[in-house]
C-alpha cells in the first residue's frame, strides 16, 4: 500500500462525493424542470441561463432559514436523524465501478473506491441502514405525523428489501459473484444483465422505487394525509438533508440498475471504433452516466405520471406480488441454469 | 338516462389479466406524459409578457371628468345601488358658489369609494351610470400588502385633469353610448355649449 | 499493528455501547446503542477477514431486527411513565442471581487455562467461496435442518397472524 495508492484513492473518494453531491443538486433542478414540461409548463427559469443557478438558490435559502428544534423533541435524535439518513446514503457510492480501469505511466488505477467482493451486499447492509435515519428523525420529532410516516417508511422499506434481496439472489446465481465491478465486467458487448433477467429487473426496479420513497411508492412524506411525513418538524438544512438524501439514493439507485442490468460502463460495439483502452475508460464512464441520468429521467417520470399507492394495496403489492414472483424468478433461473441435467434426467 | 354521447357505463367486472398487471396501463400512461414533454408550453412569461385581453377589458375603474375638468358624477347613487356586490358607497354634497369649474351638476359625490376586493369587475355601474361619469378601464387592480388599501377613494379614481392625466374610455364606449352622446339636447350633453359660454 | 490497535479500539466500544444498552434508561436509545454494538462486532468480523459474515450480521441483525425491535418500542411508546413497577423483593432477587452469575464466570475464567490455537488460522476461512463450500459440503445437514427451521418458525407466523381458523 504505497503512499501514491493512497492519495489517488483518496482522491477519487473526493471526486465521488463532489459528483454525487452535484447530481443530487441538479437532480432537485432536473426534477422541477421534468415536471414542468410534462405539465406544459416551463419550470424554474429566472436564477441564471435557463434557471442553472436554481438550486444553488435553494440550497442558500435552505441555509439561511430559521433552525426550528421542537420544544418537546428528544434534541440529540432529532439531529442524528438527518446525518445518518445523509451519512448512509453516501456510503453506496463507495462500491459502485465508475469505470474500467485506467493506465497511467504504466500503472493502472480503478475507478471504483473499493473493491469489495461482497459488494451487492455491501450495498444492501446500506441500504437496510438508510431506514434508520427516517425512524430516529420521526420519532425524535415528537409528533403524530411524523411518526406514523417514519413507521410506513420502515415498515416500507423492510418489505422491500426482501422482494429486493431475492430479486438479486437470481442475478447473482447468473453471474456467480458479488462483486459489482465483476457484474460490470462480464456485461461486455451484448451480453446486459437485462437480456438474461428481465422479471428480476422490473421487481428490482419497482423495489428501487419503493426503497427511496419515489412516487408511486412516496407514502412516508405523502402531503395530503401526513402533512410531511417524518420530516413534518424539520426545517432548514436538517430538512435538506434529508431532502438531499433522497436525491442522492435516487442517483445511486439509478447508477445500481444500470451497472446490474444495463452493463454498467460499457457500450455494445463501441470497441470496434476505439482502440485505446484509457479513452475506453473515459468513454465508459461518460456511458454510464448516460445511463444513470437516463434512470434518474425515469424515476422523475413515473413520479409525475402515476398516483400514490394505497397503503394497504402497497403491502399486498410487496408481499403477494413482487416476493412469490422473485421466488418464481429464482426458480426459473435455477431451472435454465441446470438445464441440461434436468434433460438428462428426463432422457434416462 | 344519457346525458352526452360520450358517458361511459360504469360497472364493476372483475379485471382481466392483463388489466390485472398493470403495466400495460403504466406503460400508456407513461406515453402520455412523455408526449407532453414535447407539447408547446402553455406558460406566459408574465412581466415580459401579457396575456392578450379583450378590447373590452373590464378593470379598475375611473371617474370620468369632462372636457373643461370638471367631475361629471352628480352622486345620484344609482351605481351603488346596481352594484351586485355592493362595492359602492358614496357620500353627496351640493356644489357651493364658484366650484362650477369643479363639479359640473350642483350635487356631487363628497366621498366615493369602491372596494375593490368585493368588485367583481361586471360592470353593471358602468351600465346604470346617466351621467357618463363611471368607466372601468383596461388598468389592473394593483396588489398590496394591507386590505385597506384596496378601498379607492376619489384620489385614485378620479382621473387627472391635465389632458396626458386623462382615461382614454373610448373602447368602452358602445355604440349605444356614442349615439347617445350626439343629442345635444339632453342635458348632460350640453358640455360643448357650455365651454363656449 | 494497526490491527491489534483497532481491535483494542473495537473492543472497547463493543464493550461500551454493550454497557450504554443496559444503562440508558430510554428503551430507544437501548436500541440504537444495541445497533451500534452491532457494528462494532460487525467490525471484528472484518478484522478476521469474514467480510460475509460482516455484511450478512449488518443487513439481518442491524438491518431488520433492530428496525423491528425499534418498530415496536415506537409503536408502544414506551418511556418511565408506562415501566411497571417492581417490588423491592423482585430487584433484590434479580440483584442476588445477577451477582451470582458473575461469580460464576470469574470462576469458571479462573479455572480454565489458556487456549492454544491447534491449527493455524486460515485467513480465508471467511471469504464467501470458502464459506460456501463448507456450508454445502461438510455441514450441509445442519445447514438444510436449520432452513425448516425457519420454515417452520414463518409457518408460524402465518398461522399467528391468521384472524380465524376453522
Amino acid at each position: 500500500m504505497t503512499s501514491e495508492y493512497l492519495i489517488y484513492k483518496s482522491l477519487l473518494v473526493v471526486l465521488v462525493f463532489v459528483i454525487t453531491l452535484v447530481v443530487a443538486m441538479y437532480s432537485t433542478y432536473a426534477e422541477r424542470k421534468i415536471a414542468a414540461f410534462l405539465q406544459d409548463r416551463i419550470g424554474p427559469n429566472r436564477a441564471g441561463p435557463f434557471g442553472l443557478l436554481q438550486p444553488l438558490a435553494d440550497g442558500v435559502k435552505m441555509f439561511m432559514k430559521e433552525e426550528v428544534i421542537p420544544g418537546t423533541s428528544n434534541k440529540a435524535l432529532f439531529i442524528l436523524g438527518p446525518a445518518i439518513s445523509i451519512l448512509f446514503s453516501f456510503l453506496t457510492g463507495a462500491v459502485i465501478p465508475w469505470g474500467s480501469a485506467v493506465n497511467i505511466m504504466g500503472s493502472e488505477y480503478s475507478l471504483q473506491i473499493a473493491d469489495v467482493n461482497i459488494g451487492i451486499l455491501y450495498l444492501f447492509g446500506v441500504v437496510s441502514m438508510g431506514v434508520y435515519g427516517i425512524m430516529i428523525g420521526g420519532w425524535a420529532s415528537n409528533n403524530k405525523y411524523s411518526l406514523l410516516g417514519a413507521i410506513r417508511a420502515s415498515s416500507q422499506m423492510i418489505s422491500y428489501e426482501v422482494a429486493m434481496g431475492l430479486s438479486i439472489i437470481a442475478l447473482v446465481m447468473t453471474t456467480g459473484t458479488l462483486s459489482l465491478n465483476e457484474i460490470a465486467a462480464q456485461q461486455q458487448g451484448w451480453h446486459w444483465n437485462i437480456l438474461i433477467q428481465p422479471l428480476g429487473f422490473l421487481i428490482f426496479v419497482i423495489c428501487a422505487f419503493a426503497e427511496t420513497n419515489r412516487a408511486p411508492f412516496d407514502l412516508p412524506e405523502c402531503e395530503t394525509e401526513l402533512v410531511g411525513g417524518y420530516h413534518t418538524e424539520y426545517s432548514s438544512m436538517k430538512l435538506g438533508f434529508y431532502l438531499f438524501a433522497e436525491y442522492i439514493n435516487m442517483f445511486i439507485s439509478s447508477a445500481v440498475i444500470a451497472t446490474f442490468y444495463f452493463g454498467g460502463y460499457n457500450m455494445p460495439l463501441i470497441a470496434r471504433f476505439v482502440h485505446d483502452s484509457n479513452a475506453l475508460a473515459i468513454l465508459g464512464v461518460v456511458f454510464l452516466f448516460a445511463k444513470i441520468f437516463f434512470f434518474i429521467f425515469c424515476f422523475m417520470w413515473v413520479r409525475w405520471t402515476l398516483p400514490r399507492f394505497r397503503y394497504d394495496q402497497l403491502m399486498n403489492l410487496g408481499w403477494k406480488t413482487l416476493i412469490p414472483l422473485s421466488l418464481l424468478n429464482i426458480v426459473i433461473t435455477g431451472a435454465v441454469m441446470m438445464r441440461h441435467e434436468i434433460f438428462q434426467l428426463f432422457v434416462k | 338516462m344519457q346525458l352526452t354521447s360520450r358517458s361511459k357505463v360504469v360497472s364493476n367486472k372483475t379485471m382481466t389479466f392483463k388489466e390485472r398487471i398493470y403495466l400495460p396501463a403504466i406503460f400508456s400512461g407513461m406515453m402520455i406524459t412523455l408526449s407532453h414533454l414535447f407539447k408547446k408550453k402553455v406558460t406566459i412569461q408574465y412581466p415580459e409578457q401579457t396575456r392578450p385581453v379583450s378590447q373590452i377589458y373590464r378593470g379598475q375603474h375611473t371617474l370620468k371628468r369632462d372636457e373643461i375638468g370638471a367631475e361629471r358624477c352628480t352622486a345620484c347613487g344609482l351605481c351603488a345601488i346596481a352594484c351586485p356586490a355592493e362595492a359602492i358607497i358614496m357620500v353627496a354634497a351640493e356644489r357651493k358658489k364658484g366650484e362650477e369649474h369643479l363639479y359640473r351638476e350642483e350635487k356631487y359625490a363628497a366621498v366615493y369609494e369602491i372596494n375593490m376586493l368585493r368588485c367583481i369587475f361586471c360592470g353593471d355601474c358602468e351600465e346604470a351610470c346617466p351621467k357618463e361619469a363611471i368607466f372601468l378601464t383596461d388598468r389592473k387592480v394593483d396588489s398590496d400588502y394591507q386590505r385597506k388599501s384596496f378601498i379607492y377613494g376619489k384620489d385614485i379614481l378620479v382621473e387627472g385633469i391635465e389632458p396626458d392625466k386623462r382615461v382614454d374610455v373610448s373602447k368602452r364606449e358602445t355604440a349605444a353610448v356614442a349615439e347617445f352622446k350626439t343629442h345635444k339636447e339632453y342635458d348632460h350633453n350640453k358640455v360643448l355649449k357650455r365651454n363656449n359660454k | 499493528m494497526i490491527t491489534t490497535y483497532l481491535f483494542g479500539f473495537l473492543s472497547f466500544l463493543a464493550i461500551m455501547f454493550a454497557l450504554m444498552v443496559v444503562l440508558s434508561k430510554n428503551p430507544v436509545h437501548s436500541v440504537l446503542y444495541l445497533v451500534l454494538t452491532f457494528f462494532t462486532i460487525a467490525g471484528h468480523y472484518v478484522l478476521l477477514n469474514a467480510q460475509f459474515l460482516a455484511a450478512v450480521h449488518v443487513i439481518v441483525y442491524a438491518g431488520a431486527i433492530m428496525v423491528l425491535f425499534l418498530f415496536v418500542i415506537m409503536l408502544l411508546n414506551l418511556n418511565e411513565e408506562t415501566e411497571p413497577h417492581k417490588s423491592v423483593w423482585l430487584k433484590a432477587s434479580a440483584t442476588v442471581a445477577a451477582g451470582l452469575l458473575l461469580v460464576v464466570l470469574v470462576g469458571s475464567l479462573k479455572g480454565a487455562e489458556t487456549i492454544v490455537a491447534t491449527n493455524k488460522f486460515d485467513p480465508n476461512i471467511g471469504l464467501i467461496e470458502n464459506l460456501g463450500k463448507s456450508l454445502f459440503t461438510d455441514f450441509l445437514l445442519p445447514f438444510e435442518v436449520s432452513s425448516i427451521l425457519l420454515l417452520v418458525a414463518m409457518v408460524g407466523a402465518v398461522l399467528l397472524g391468521k384472524k380465524s381458523i376453522k
